[in-house]
């Protein structure tokens, strides 16, 4: 019996059943598994799925080129995660929010968020981090699992407003499962039964602490029990199953069935292909030939396959495909690098109305500037 | 500095970066002490993420150099809780940015458990974390919030500005019976060496160290602000002729108020350089200090020299958060020439 078929026949009365074995639609040469449903996508939309993932992987080998140009700062890689991430933000309806950390990169793009504004940023330009109105995106999270009571009490605020179809999807890392952050929220979801979705990135590696210092658990979805909610896990290489699963947890989270609790635990068990950030070794603390058995089931390869095998890709227009990823990521890199911030940025949006206090600070730096010219304060530390 | 503490004049010397001297500070005493042990976020296998425990899992084992999960609250809880066992733990907050999990732990607890108990528990114990700004990180790693812990009573607070002091307060603030916050200034972690004895020794958790001798005014700072205090006060030498002291504090609690107040008795002026916000920040309380010592000393406003009363900035813009040398120079000739 198939981990979801379990799930799907489990008695509502008792909604918390964990499966051993990760949901899986494809296999790792993209066949569909026996007893395994693929999700209800159109073929187009298959077919961006595939080329968003392909851009996540491809925007990860400029970014880290980038930074290793002295063209940005410390960059968090996401190879061997697009497929989670793009799956599950494809599994988003508009109106839905993202609690994203600073990993999930694709995740913001599919989900509204432009291509340049994921990397001012990085270029310490913080306009990055202002999305338009209307892109239900929160600005990345960097202290660990500070995002799921905040995407709890979002979730919470929708269901009070009467708006629980607004559903919240908050990721995290398997090393936040163990701030009090973690923890507290997911019960705090559990007892208010709120409209949200709690994706943990398993990717075995909180920089350099395997995921069994993390947690005595066997794994991450059966924490879920403890909170009265459901918890599932899923192959987080299998964009497909990504997609399944994200999108039942969300039905769920905005319409449950009598007797079902609203919020999901789902755990994508995955890899970190490469480093934590630009700024560390994984050949310190780990060994490659682990990355490598993980490879071997890479959710680019692996929903290629299945495109091709579907009839849905060809060659051709693969390399039309990789022309336009190309394209946007070059055309995005471009805008980043001529954006600018203003020294007066510090001042604003420090509150609603600036106090006169601060004026006056402006106006001192202001003063300084004019004085000396912006020279003067450039590299000064170094 | 008592000869008691100061090491063997025959010790071996290396020369070592700030960094380096943090990390052979914990090795010198893990050798002494089997009691001290060190714990955090990638401190064993990994060695830190800037190398401040390099070496010492290989050295020491599993046991005592622990890779924690991912969690301040229980870093630095545990910690308390090692430390009432009687082990002496060194906590690693991998950037001060992060500590704040950890925040009920440090101040409900570790703070006051002397208090609390009348005496019968203390909490002796060292966090250190990593702090301040100027290398272009990400967000929330770059920020100074000694003021946070300054205000706390039962709570030591240091910050190094050389490698010969990295080591010598490390090695006092583990052997002090309080807890103490070691604050690490990360920008000038490898920004230059320094000779360090190979050996033991401390620098006392009591004493403010005079850098720069000057008469025309005191300028106290601490940790990576002191080095473009010094540039500072050596422009001003060249181009103006003023004469400026440079106070490095390196302990900010207990404040070393004999030597702050005996440099500006001989100065009559004093500015404060710090990168924290201005609003409620150390210069403050140094300030207020001065003037309960020695008002009629007073020549000039006490001018504060710091980081503006914002968030601190993406890395874009930080330098021009962060006191610089000019800034400092134009804080300093306006209470000079006042």
């Amino acid at each position: 019996m198939s981990a979801q078929k379990e799930l799907d026949q489990q008695d509502t009365s008792s909604p918390v059943t964990i499966a051993e074995q990760p949901v899986q639609v494809l296999d790792a040469d993209g066949n569909v598994c026996p007893n395994a449903t693929l999700p209800d996508l159109s073929d187009e939309t298959l077919v961006s799925m595939y080329e968003d993932i392909k851009l996540a992987r491809r925007f990860d080998e400029r970014a880290i080129s980038l930074q290793r140009q002295g063209r940005i700062a410390t960059y968090a890689p996401m190879t061997g995660q697009e497929g989670a991430q793009v799956a599950t933000s494809y599994a988003l309806d508009e109106q839905d929010w993202l609690f994203p950390t600073y990993r999930e990169h694709a995740a913001k793009y599919v989900h509204g968020v432009q291509l340049a504004s994921l990397l001012k940023p990085l270029r310490g330009i913080r306009d990055g981090y202002a999305v338009p109105d209307g892109v239900n995106v929160m600005p990345e999270y960097i202290p660990i699992a500070t995002q799921v009571p905040q995407a709890m009490g979002m979730a919470w605020g929708h269901k009070l407003q009467g708006k629980a179809d607004h559903a919240v999807l908050c990721h995290l890392g398997d090393g936040a499962t163990s701030e009090g952050d973690f923890h507290e929220g997911l019960n705090f979801a559990g007892v208010f039964d709120v409209p949200a979705v709690f994706v943990c990135n398993n990717n075995q590696w909180a920089i350099s602490v395997p995921r069994e210092r993390q947690t005595a658990s066997e794994t991450i979805a059966q924490k879920a029990q403890s909170y009265g909610i459901e918890g599932v896990r899923v192959d987080g290489l299998d964009p497909l199953a990504m997609y399944q699963v994200t999108n039942e947890a969300l039905n769920k989270a905005k319409a449950p069935a009598a007797g079902e609790r609203r919020p999901t635990l789902i755990e994508a068990v995955l890899y970190r292909f490469g480093a934590h950030t630009t700024a560390d070794d994984p050949s310190a603390y780990r060994d490659e030939d682990e990355a490598n058995e993980w490879k071997a089931k890479d959710p680019v390869d692996r929903f290629g396959k299945f495109l091709y095998k579907q009839g849905l890709l060809d060659e051709r227009l693969e390399a039309e495909m990789d022309a336009r990823i190309e394209a946007t990521i070059s055309d995005a890199i471009e805008a980043a690098e001529q954006a600018e911030s203003d020294p007066n940025q510090l001042f604003e949006y420090v509150y609603d109305e600036m106090p006169d206090r601060l004026r006056e600070q402006r106006a001192e730096l202001d003063a300084l500037r004019e004085k000396y010219g912006d020279g003067a304060f450039d590299g000064v530390l170094e | 500095m008592s000869s008691a503490t100061a090491p063997d004049a025959d010790t071996p010397i290396e020369k070592l970066t700030l960094v380096e001297a943090v990390c052979d500070g914990l090795y010198t005493e893990m050798s002494r002490d089997d009691s001290v042990v060190v714990l955090g976020e990638d401190v064993g296998k990994n060695g830190g993420v800037f190398r401040a425990t390099a070496g010492l899992y290989e050295e020491f084992g599993d046991e005592r150099v622990i890779d924690t999960p991912l969690a301040e609250a229980g870093i630095v809880g545990s910690a308390i809780g090692l430390a009432l066992s009687g082990m002496r733990p060194v906590a690693e907050m991998q950037f001060m940015g992060f500590i704040y999990p950890a925040f009920d732990q440090l101040v409900s607890h570790a703070a006051r458990l002397r208090s609390r108990s009348h005496g019968q528990y203390s909490v002796p114990m060292v966090v250190r974390a990593p702090y301040g700004g100027g290398i272009h990180a990400p967000e929330h790693h770059s920020e100074s919030k000694e003021a946070f812990f300054v205000h706390e009573p039962g709570l030591k607070v240091v910050s190094p500005s050389t490698p010969y002091d990295a080591k010598g307060l490390l090695i006092a603030s583990l052997r002090d019976p309080d807890p103490v916050i070691f604050l690490e200034p990360k920008l000038i972690y490898r920004a230059f060496k320094q000779a360090v004895p190979t050996g033991e020794y401390e620098v006392p958790l009591s004493d403010a160290s005079v850098r720069r001798e000057g008469s025309d005014i005191s300028v106290y700072t601490w940790g990576a602000m002191t080095r473009p205090t010094l540039i500072a006060a050596d422009n001003l030498a060249d181009e103006h002729g003023v004469d400026v002291e440079v106070v490095d504090l390196r302990t900010l609690s207990p404040l070393d108020i004999d030597t702050i107040v005996e440099s500006f008795k001989k100065t009559g002026r004093a500015a404060v350089v710090h990168e924290a916000p201005k609003t409620g920040g150390l210069g403050a309380e140094i300030s207020s200090t001065i003037q309960e010592e020695a008002l009629l000393h007073q020549e000039a406003p006490i001018k504060r020299i710091t980081g503006f009363d914002t968030p601190m900035p993406l890395h874009a813009i930080e330098d021009f958060y962060l006191p610089q040398a000019v800034r400092i120079q134009e804080g300093i000739l306006e209470t000079v020439q006042f």
